[in-house]
């Protein structure tokens, strides 16, 4: 047995240009580790087995023949949110579970124009509202390091098939932290780009002016290599913005003498988990050593994060997923009495209890005169929460914290409470607030879970932050570590 | 702020939410909770601050008003729960 999934996607790049292997020979690879292990992972919803071989194929000639990009023939699964032509696209819900795309999302059609093979769609938490893969409909991820543990969400299987070594590279999206937590909890690298500049379109909306799709991976320079492909403008998404997209693969060996590295001190208060903290701080020592400079920072109103996110994420989930009627596409109720037995029915059988609790504190939040105490207040905070960011980077380069307040919980341990599972991503959620850049990078382990160092960047700074994160992964070997059961 | 049965029963009908009777009360408690927590954001003036409505600042982009979208009915009713004559069926609405 021939170990490809020891390979970073870069590797795997290298290998197939040199015509070193095939990518039928990858896919069959990947999809037989697939078969062998997701049986305890459940960390894919749906595997297209036949539909990648032919895209395999097809990526061998490209390769045989000329005409192949960077990425032709490398196997990648996209998160369940992402639609998908002909596939079954989701979004970890009962409200879905019937639905075939008719469509490519953008992202989707920028990897296959690129030669890129499609494994399958990953588990997630049900349209991406949860912290731990437990709300999807298909059932819980496991966290390959420890599977009584949860993966984090909500692209919770990406970021369990990415550490288990089932695909080299995943798509994730992240409204709240979706993308940075499951990573540190599963101890990949994972990008939240700056909002805007990966589109949107065909990606299942949850909350329109936070949601922004990424790259989770191995390493920095995995991640260089996916954003080069999903990032760039597209019409067809109101809100893509159009930036010149750099090569993000040429600043990776860039200095980082001199990096101003700031250190919020609302990221380290008495929230953080004294062993987490210990391994953020030999991080920090790291990248002191490598010639960054650390400097103390405040963002005074980071504490207003959570209370904000959870006005305006279910304000904006509950004017988006009212589409979900029963009548044009997915889950509708059996012999409906009438138009409004066939909605509340169709939606109320369709979606899981956390989707549920969010649409109605949306629909309460945004209804006739409440307008002003929630949504508007929560948009004001909005505006503060990002000018402290500003402001932070008119003195340092980057800000590093943590990617989240302690490691892989237990299956079940926070499911009764939601109160605790939405601060599971307290030291994420600013960054979607503000619209900023933000990683997830392995720093180490605790009690052998992973842990997560969160760097943030300055918007469209995504060269210097995987820059940074790349720096730091020539000299640590915490990104190849993989877990014992999966090798 | 504390939300009762009634007041999720209410929310749930605006929302066209099928709520079990049996869940009424624990949403009301998970609901009332969040709503404490969001009380957090009333510990900071914000008078006179600007809601943020993007994180860039930026405004609208217009599009020429021309059509765009070829007619995909049919592939798009394929996955429609019920469908008749190219339009899509729902209860009688009008006697």
């Amino acid at each position: 047995m021939s170990h490809y999934h020891h390979k970073t996607l870069a590797e795997l790049s290298g290998l197939l240009q040199a015509g070193d292997v095939s990518s039928t020979e990858l896919t069959e690879h990947f999809l037989s580790r697939i078969k062998q292990y997701d049986s305890t992972l459940n960390s894919f919803i749906t595997v297209v087995e036949d539909q990648a071989m032919q895209q395999a194929a097809e990526a061998d000639k490209l390769l045989k023949n000329g005409g192949a990009g960077p990425l032709t023939g490398v196997p990648i699964a996209h998160k369940d949110i992402f639609c998908t032509r002909g596939i079954r696209t989701s979004c970890g819900s009962k409200m879905l579970d019937n639905f075939i795309s008719p469509y490519d999302a953008t992202v989707v059609s920028k990897f296959k124009q690129a030669g890129v093979v499609t494994l399958g769609k990953t588990n997630m938490d049900e349209f991406a509202m949860g912290s731990s893969n437990e709300t999807s409909f298909y059932g819980p991820v496991k966290n390959p390091w420890n599977t009584d543990t949860v993966p984090g969400g909500s692209s919770g299987g990406s970021a369990a098939a990415v550490a288990s070594r089932l695909t080299p590279a995943a798509t994730g999206t992240d409204t709240g932290g979706s993308i940075r937590q499951p990573a540190a909890l599963c101890g990949i690298t994972g990008l939240k780009p700056t909002y805007g500049l990966v589109s949107r379109y065909g990606m299942i909306a949850f909350a329109s002016s936070l949601d922004q799709g990424g790259p989770m991976a191995q390493s920095a320079e995995d991640c260089a290599l996916m954003l080069k492909t999903m990032a760039g403008f597209d019409e067809k998404d109101s809100t893509s913005l159009e930036q010149e997209i750099p090569d993000y693969t040429a600043a990776l060996e860039n200095s980082i003498e001199g990096l101003r590295i700031g250190l919020p001190g609302e990221y380290f208060d008495d929230g953080l988990d004294d062993s987490v903290r210990a391994v953020i701080q030999a991080a920090l020592d790291s990248y002191r050593d490598m010639g960054a400079e650390l400097v103390d920072i405040e963002l005074p109103n980071s504490s207003l994060s959570v209370p904000v996110y959870y006005v305006v994420a279910p304000a904006e989930c509950s004017a988006n997923l009212s589409r979900f009627d029963g009548v044009r596409y997915g889950y509708r109720c059996q012999d409906p009495q009438d138009l409004y037995d066939l909605y509340t029915r169709s939606r109320g059988e369709g979606f899981g209890a956390e989707v549920k609790r969010r649409i109605m504190v949306g629909t309460y939040a945004l209804s006739a005169g409440y307008y002003d105490a929630y949504y508007l207040k929560a948009q004001q905070l909005r505006h503060q929460i990002s000018d402290d960011f500003k402001a932070a980077f008119k003195n340092v380069d980057v800000i590093m914290g943590p990617a989240s307040p302690g490691p892989a919980f237990n299956i079940g341990e926070k499911t009764e409470d939601p109160i605790s599972m939405y601060l599971s991503d307290i030291y994420t959620i600013a960054v979607n607030l503000a619209g900023l850049p933000g990683m997830s990078v392995p720093a180490g382990f605790v009690d052998g879970k992973p842990v997560g160092l969160q760097i943030i960047g300055n918007y469209f700074e995504e060269n210097r932050l995987l820059n940074v994160a790349h720096k730091y992964q020539q000299n640590t070997d915490w990104h190849r570590h993989m877990p014992e059961n999966y090798r | 702020m504390s939300l009762d049965t009634d007041d999720i029963k209410a929310i749930a009908k605006l929302a066209r939410l099928r709520i079990d009777e049996a869940d009424v009360r624990s949403y009301a408690t998970n609901l009332s909770n969040i709503l404490d927590l969001v009380e957090q954001m009333n510990s900071v003036d914000t008078e006179g601050v600007v809601p943020m409505s993007h994180p860039l600042d930026v405004v609208q982009r217009l599009r020429e008003d021309v059509v765009t979208e070829t007619d995909q009915r049919e592939e798009f009713q394929k996955v429609a729960p019920a469908t008749q004559d190219g339009l899509y069926l729902v209860p009688k609405v009008i006697e």
